[in-house]
Parts: structure tokens; C-alpha cells; sequence
């Protein structure tokens, strides 16, 4: 099996302070990959190099595109990139307003990607959208009211239909949970995780919630001031972690 | 089915002041299909540890584990996924889900892993349920709400969905009535007809004594002397 993402000594700077520093990492079709760390840790950072919103100073990011060929997402030209993050990238943001157009319907925001990868028949059209809307568990009854007349749990779970329609290969996360109320999070989390093995997605997931990884992730990169301090399986770096950072982010978990 | 050879095991705590504690030293230990050895030992003896490294929870220090021709020590984390997926189950002492999924699905998740069709993998799940002494009417119902008896019935039956050719038993038969004991151990006995490689921790006696092939005293890989380093 051939990694769909090779990541290779990807740097950050802002200035002379670090964002991300020599991040390495090759990622598998159907693999999730959490990353977490406190804020300013870089976490975010490296996300948007990886999702080409950054630019990074050093470093490629090679995507195994539809042919096979693995092509570098830094150094690709802007409108390439843009096609990808129209069809086989999803980003899916932590508030769902940045990740949504708020003054069109819940049926156009799902519709508008796949109109963007070609669609042109209204009437399949709505029905793809009625049908993600649905298996987002959002009524076909909402599906001409706009994002804004949604709940948060709503418009997250309507971002995650509007960036999946187009059935990506490689999906982004940034805090997918944050915010929610832990009643809506669990019903997130397990709409994510049956959608990820069921389209076999690879995601990487950026988040502070260890329980969050614990649930989603396959394996854990953890990261501080910038570096990656320790990668591994998943349950193995929360269960057993080796760098004292980890081991004091782990130790710092109110228990419930 | 399962080699393990000169295996150790120390932990490092970095945020107490850098204490180094050795916990295994030269574990040796051999499982061939179809048998079942028990851990044995007292308390704090490495039992779990163990087990948690064959699981690949915890990071061995040294040596291999060879389950089913892969070297859990130094699998890389996509080929343990794979590995527990297909041939490593684990009957862990505690139920972990995501809150809201129904018991039924809980179950069945393991073979719907390995692509299992839904149907099948429920008919399996209702099966388990069934044999277990689960009402049918909280199948559908989160096992998070669930009595600790209960929740621990739920994880067998979610163990011992998909056959595996290799299982870690965590206290199986802990805190269950003389009839649902009765069918854990009917499981444990039809895996190891299967042809399943089993390795148990079991502090009943006569459950161990009834399954088990072999005992090995893990005690003896215990370093002695508890090392202090500032």
C-alpha cells in the first residue's frame, strides 16, 4: 500500500517565532490521524500548510492524486489546488460559519460544491443534497431554510454534508467538536465515525480533546512550541506516552 | 499463534521527577492455537502490563511479541490496526463507546469492521445478546446507562463477535452470576475449538482451572529491586 499524503519537513515560521518545525509524517488511505497539543502549539498551523491555506517555508506535501502520481500541494498552481480542495479535500472548520456560506439555504450550500465539480441538473441536484442532508440527520423539512436559522450542533453537522457531497478523499478537521455541547459532540462523533468507514476516509483531526482522538483517531502526533514531541497508535501514546509532555497532558484529564 | 521472547518493559515518570521503575524483565511465553494459558501472580505483578503490551497499549522496551507473524513491538500503529481488526481481540475489564450508539451496534461494529455484511453482523449481535442474558428490549439503548453486570456482558458479546484466531481475556467471568459465567466459559471453551490462541487473566480459580491448558506465574519476570533516579 502507497501513502496518500507523504508530509516532509514542513516549517512554519511567523517572523523569527515558529509556527510548526520539521514535521514529517506519511498518512495511509483509511487512516486517522489525530493532532493535539495546547493552543499555540502549532496544531492548527501545520493543519493549514497541510490543507494549502498556509504557505510554508520549507517542506512538501505530496498528494497521491486520482492517477497515482504523487504531486507536491506547496508548490502546485493556485487553480490546481483549488480543484483539489474542491474534490478530493475537505476541510471541515471549527466554526461552522467559516466553513459555510450563511445567506444561502442549507439545499445551496450542499449543492454549491457539487456544482463546483460540474453538476448542472437542478433536480439531481437537490436530491443529492436532500439525501446528505439526511444522512446528516437534518430533516428534508430545513432543507430551503438558511445556516442561520440553525442550531451550532446543526450547522456543524451541515458543513460536514457540504464538504462530503463531493466525496473527498482526504478530510481536515480543525476542532470539528469544539464548542458543542457534549450531548451534541457525542452525536457528531459518531456520525463522523460511521462516515469515515463507510466512504473509508482519511482524516487528520486537530484537536485538544484527548477523548475526542481516543474515539476517532487510529494514531496521535502530539505537538508542543511547534515540534512534534511523540507519535504512535493511538491508544498506545494516551495509555503509555514516553515524552514528559505527554505524560503531563495525559495526568491532566479531569476525570468524569 | 502468539511468541513472545525476551520481552521488558520499564516506565519513565518524567513529571515525577524522572523516576525510572523496570516492571519486566526476559518475559518468555508461547501460545499455539486452539489453547489457553492463564497469567498468573499477585497483584501489581505485571498481569495487565502484559497484556497491554501483547495489545500493543503499552510500548515494550525491549524484545518481540509475534502475533500471527506480526512483531507488535515494532509494528508500525496501521499494521496493529489492522492486526486488531482481523486476528487480535481483546476482552478488556471496562466497556468503551461513543455515548448514543445502540448496544446492537456496539456489538456488531467488530464485524462490520472486516466488512461483514449489516445483517449478518446482527444476526451474530442478537445471538451474543441473547446467549448472554441481555433483555431484547435494551438492545436498542446505549450500554453507557447500563448496570456494571450488564456493560461487562456487553463487552464479552462484543469480544467474541468476530472470531478471532488470537484473544486477550481481562478478567472475564469478574462480578457475573453463576449462569452468565456459565456461558462466558462455554464461549472461552468453543473459541478454543475454533482454534483460538487465548491468553487470560482469571482469579477465578475454577474458571481457570476448567479453560486453561497452562499458567504461567508472570511474577517471575519481575525485576525485584525498584530502582529510584532522581
Amino acid at each position: 500500500m502507497t501513502p496518500l499524503l507523504k508530509v516532509e519537513n514542513i516549517s512554519k515560521f511567523y517572523g523569527h517565532r515558529i509556527g510548526c518545525k520539521d514535521v514529517n509524517f506519511d498518512l495511509y488511505p483509511g487512516e486517522v490521524m489525530g493532532i493535539v497539543g495546547e493552543s499555540g502549539s502549532g496544531k492548527s498551523t501545520l493543519l493549514n500548510c497541510l490543507a494549502g491555506h498556509l504557505n510554508p517555508e520549507t517542506g512538501e506535501v505530496l498528494f497521491e492524486m486520482r492517477d497515482g502520481a504523487m504531486r507536491d500541494t506547496v508548490t502546485m498552481s493556485e487553480p490546481e489546488r483549488r480543484m483539489l480542495s474542491r474534490t478530493d479535500w475537505a476541510f471541515v472548520h471549527q466554526h461552522a460559519r467559516d466553513g459555510l456560506r450563511m445567506n444561502v439555504s442549507a439545499g445551496g450550500n450542499v449543492g454549491e460544491r457539487l456544482m463546483a465539480v460540474g453538476a448542472r441538473h437542478y433536480g439531481n441536484i437537490r436530491e443529492n443534497a436532500i439525501d446528505w442532508l439526511g444522512r446528516v440527520e437534518i430533516s428534508d423539512t430545513r432543507v430551503d431554510d438558511r445556516p442561520s436559522q440553525f442550531s451550532g450542533g446543526m450547522q456543524q453537522r451541515l458543513q460536514i454534508a457540504r464538504n462530503l457531497v463531493t466525496g473527498p478523499r482526504l478530510v481536515f478537521m480543525d476542532e470539528p467538536t469544539g464548542g458543542l455541547d457534549v450531548s451534541v459532540q457525542a452525536r457528531l462523533l459518531d456520525l463522523l465515525r460511521g462516515l469515515v468507514r463507510e466512504m473509508g476516509l482519511s482524516a487528520i483531526i486537530v484537536t485538544h480533546d484527548l477523548a475526542v482522538v481516543r474515539l476517532l483517531a487510529d494514531r496521535l502526533m502530539v505537538m508542543k512550541d511547534g515540534h512534534v514531541v511523540e507519535t504512535g497508535l493511538t491508544d498506545q501514546v494516551l495509555d503509555d506516552p514516553q515524552h514528559a509532555y505527554t505524560q503531563l497532558l495525559v495526568s491532566s484529564v479531569l476525570q468524569v | 499463534m502468539i511468541e513472545i521472547k525476551n520481552l521488558s518493559k520499564t516506565f519513565t515518570l518524567h513529571n515525577q521527577g524522572g523516576v525510572i521503575i523496570p516492571v519486566m524483565q526476559g518475559a518468555e511465553l508461547t501460545v499455539a492455537p486452539g489453547k489457553c494459558v492463564a497469567l498468573t501472580g499477585a497483584s501489581g505483578a505485571g498481569k495487565s502490563t502484559l497484556m497491554r503490551m501483547i495489545y500493543g497499549n503499552y510500548l515494550s522496551a525491549g524484545g518481540s511479541i509475534l502475533v500471527g507473524g506480526v512483531d507488535v513491538v515494532t509494528a508500525e500503529p496501521r499494521e496493529i490496526m489492522a492486526l486488531r481488526r482481523e486476528v487480535l481481540g481483546y476482552v478488556s475489564q471496562f466497556l468503551r463507546v461513543v455515548p448514543r450508539v445502540p448496544t446492537l451496534d456496539v456489538v456488531a461494529d467488530p464485524l462490520l469492521a472486516v466488512g461483514v455484511d449489516s445483517d449478518t453482523a446482527r444476526d451474530r449481535a442478537r445471538d451474543l445478546l441473547a446467549r448472554l442474558n441481555i433483555p431484547e428490549r435494551l438492545w436498542s439503548l446505549s450500554p453507557t446507562s447500563f448496570s456494571g453486570g450488564e456493560q461487562q456482558r456487553v463487552n464479552i458479546a462484543r469480544g467474541f463477535a468476530h472470531t478471532y484466531p488470537a484473544m486477550l481475556l481481562d478478567e472475564p467471568t469478574a462480578s457475573l452470576d453463576a449462569v452468565n459465567r456459565e456461558t462466558v466459559l462455554s464461549l472461552i471453551e468453543e473459541a478454543k475449538a475454533g482454534g483460538a490462541a487465548i491468553i487470560g487473566i482469571f482469579h477465578d480459580e475454577a474458571a481457570r482451572d476448567r479453560v486453561c491448558d497452562r499458567e504461567i506465574d508472570v511474577s517471575v519476570y519481575t525485576p525485584n529491586v525498584t530502582k529510584g533516579a532522581a
